[in-house]
């Protein structure tokens, strides 16, 4: 394998300019995902799904701001956010694929084989972040695959390219959670102590995400799960469970069929 | 989500868990009815399998070839409920591309696919006459597997992210067993002779004793978790599925083989009330995937706990 790279997104710099959703339709030749008026801000793109693999969120909250001692700059504060896969370390959408259409790349990263795929749509609930779904009309799953062919090539995935502030940035994703570590300690002594990581620990239910994120409140006000977990970590717990339930089954049938005349 | 559990009530009452415009942070399943039945046919095919082979080596043939035809029946329906619910029914062969552990679909897949021959060769030879050892054979190959067939399902619908799903693991493998148990018994109530059917009317009692006693656990381990089993769309096929249940036992006990009909009346009462049951799971799963309340807010429980416990002096 080679090094593993991944997606940290500083939302502290995203000026909500959709261009990372606009470029991802256009290099992967993404559908139209519905012309919608969502009323909630100005995100009228809902969510991530089969044809939305960048998604960015607008929070509107009422905070004083001051910024570095310089005064109050309004009681408005926003939050944006580009939302996408994570392309988990522990990746359920992977784990629990029948046929292996969903794989694991050389760079790390999970992927769909859209020759394999066959639509059973096991990994769209199995997925924490709700990312994977299936494509209406198509009947397969679809979902980011961090550019693979622009990345094999080593160019840069298309909403990188096109984010114009760098809240996006690419690249292996050791050096990647080095620099956010450091622009976290940056914006602490700067003043924003709500500066935080999200996805960058190794040690969390999903074993790092390879999509990580600098967000300035709680991951659920972004429509991020705070403490998500890969469900087959409990897989060999529930499969002594089927055995025990399996067993008992079993005895039931022993019973009724001995345990009585007749 | 309402305060469901009063005697665990906290001081301080809890926080509404904040969302993104109160939009779902989970995917609903994009699963269609098929399932659910393919969990009753698949399930009853399992428990018939196994009914048949231990009524075979009790003596009773007319019940064993009966479990057995209602096994095959019930395993050859299956095939086709689930690759009618694939997006790309024509590839549904590439589900034999890989076994993978980590894929309850997977194993299943190929439990079936073993389960599936051994059941129509037990059936086959029975019937015709035809090679009775290899036919013994097969059949005792089923018995040995329908458990599992039976109850894979439960692990399947577990091993997703959906809380009211995911959270329910322990208790529904038990739910799935004791549903799988009871249609059996039903099934072959409904078509056996009532001299020899009394092996499956204590399986009907057995099975939905079984089946209610762990639904009634889940929903109590589940907490606030079980609301969709208790208060939402999904709560009225609950409810009617236990009244079914119920009724259906006890029809079947006390129709003795002196009141057929009256057994066969609870039999059809019991096929019902499995299959509701099968699909108030599912439908239960879509709510709990819809409101993000119950994906945020037992990890924001989880993390404060985790947190609490990390601060404290050891």
């Amino acid at each position: 394998m080679t090094e593993r790279v991944g997606f940290f997104t500083d939302t502290t710099l995203c000026i909500g300019c959709k261009a990372c959703e606009v470029a991802c339709k256009e290099w992967n030749h993404v559908p139209d995902d519905g012309l919608n008026f969502l009323g909630q801000s100005y995100d009228n793109t809902g969510e991530l799904g089969a044809s939305t693999w960048r998604h960015v969120a607008f929070i509107e909250q009422t905070k004083p701001i001051d910024i570095e001692g310089n005064g109050s700059a309004g009681d408005v504060r926003w939050l944006m956010s580009s939302d996408v896969c994570k392309h988990c370390t522990h990746a359920a959408c992977l784990e629990v694929c029948p046929t292996g259409a969903l794989f694991r790349t050389e760079f790390g990263t999970v992927v769909v084989q859209q020759d394999v795929c066959n639509g059973c749509g096991y990994c769209v609930p199995a997925c924490p972040f709700g990312v994977i779904d299936q494509r209406e009309g198509d009947g397969r799953v679809w979902k980011c695959t961090l550019c693979y062919d622009r990345i094999g090539v080593a160019l840069e995935p298309a909403c990188a390219k096109a984010c114009p502030t760098k809240s996006i940035q690419f690249g292996p994703l050791d050096e990647l959670r080095t620099q956010a570590r450091e622009r976290v300690g940056e914006l602490h002594e700067r003043g924003v102590t709500e500066a935080r990581l999200y996805g960058d620990d190794p040690s969390d239910g999903v074993g790092g995400m390879g999509a990580f994120f600098l967000l300035l409140d709680d991951p659920e006000v972004y429509g991020l799960p705070p403490d998500p977990v890969v469900t087959t970590r409990d897989l060999a717990a529930m499969w002594k469970a089927a055995g025990a339930a399996a067993l008992a089954m079993g005895a039931a049938v022993v019973v009724s069929v001995f345990g009585g005349r007749g | 989500m309402k305060q469901t559990r009063a005697r665990e009530q906290a001081m301080v009452p809890r926080a509404e868990p904040r969302t993104y415009y109160d939009r779902p942070v989970l995917k609903k399943p994009v699963w269609k009815w098929y399932i659910p039945a393919y969990f009753f046919t698949g399930g009853m095919a399992g428990a018939s399998a196994t009914l048949s082979f231990a009524a075979r080596l009790r003596g009773n043939d007319r019940l064993a070839r009966r479990a057995s035809l209602i096994s095959l029946a019930g395993i050859a329906a299956s095939p086709v409920f689930l690759i009618a619910d694939l997006g790309r029914p024509d590839r549904f062969y590439n589900m034999l591309r890989v076994a993978k552990p980590t894929s309850p679909m997977s194993m299943g897949t190929w439990l079936i696919s073993l389960f599936g021959p051994a059941t129509g060769a037990a059936a086959l030879s029975d019937v015709t006459g035809v090679l009775p050892g290899a036919g013994r054979l097969a059949e005792a190959v089923a018995a040995v597997l329908g458990p599992g067939v039976s109850t894979y399902t439960a692990v399947l619908t577990a091993d997703t992210a959906i809380p009211a799903w995911h959270e329910a693991w322990r208790e529904l493998p038990i739910v799935f067993a004791g549903g799988s148990a009871a249609s059996a018994g039903a099934a072959a109530v409904l078509v056996t002779p009532a001299a020899d059917a009394a092996p499956a009317r204590r399986l009907v009692a057995l099975g939905t004793s079984m089946e209610l006693a762990a639904e009634r656990a889940m929903v109590q381990r589940l907490g606030d978790l079980a609301e969709p089993y208790r208060s939402g769309q999904a709560s009225s096929p609950v409810k009617a599925a236990k009244g079914l249940l119920r009724a259906g036992a006890l029809l079947v006990s006390l129709g003795s083989h002196r009141r057929p009909w009256l057994a066969r009346t609870g039999a059809v009462a019991t096929l019902a009330g499995v299959a509701l049951t099968r699909w108030s799971i599912f439908k239960a799963g879509f709510e709990s995937a819809e409101d993000p309340r119950f994906t945020v807010q037992p990890q924001r429980e989880r993390l404060s706990r985790e947190r609490a416990s990390a601060s404290e002096p050891m």
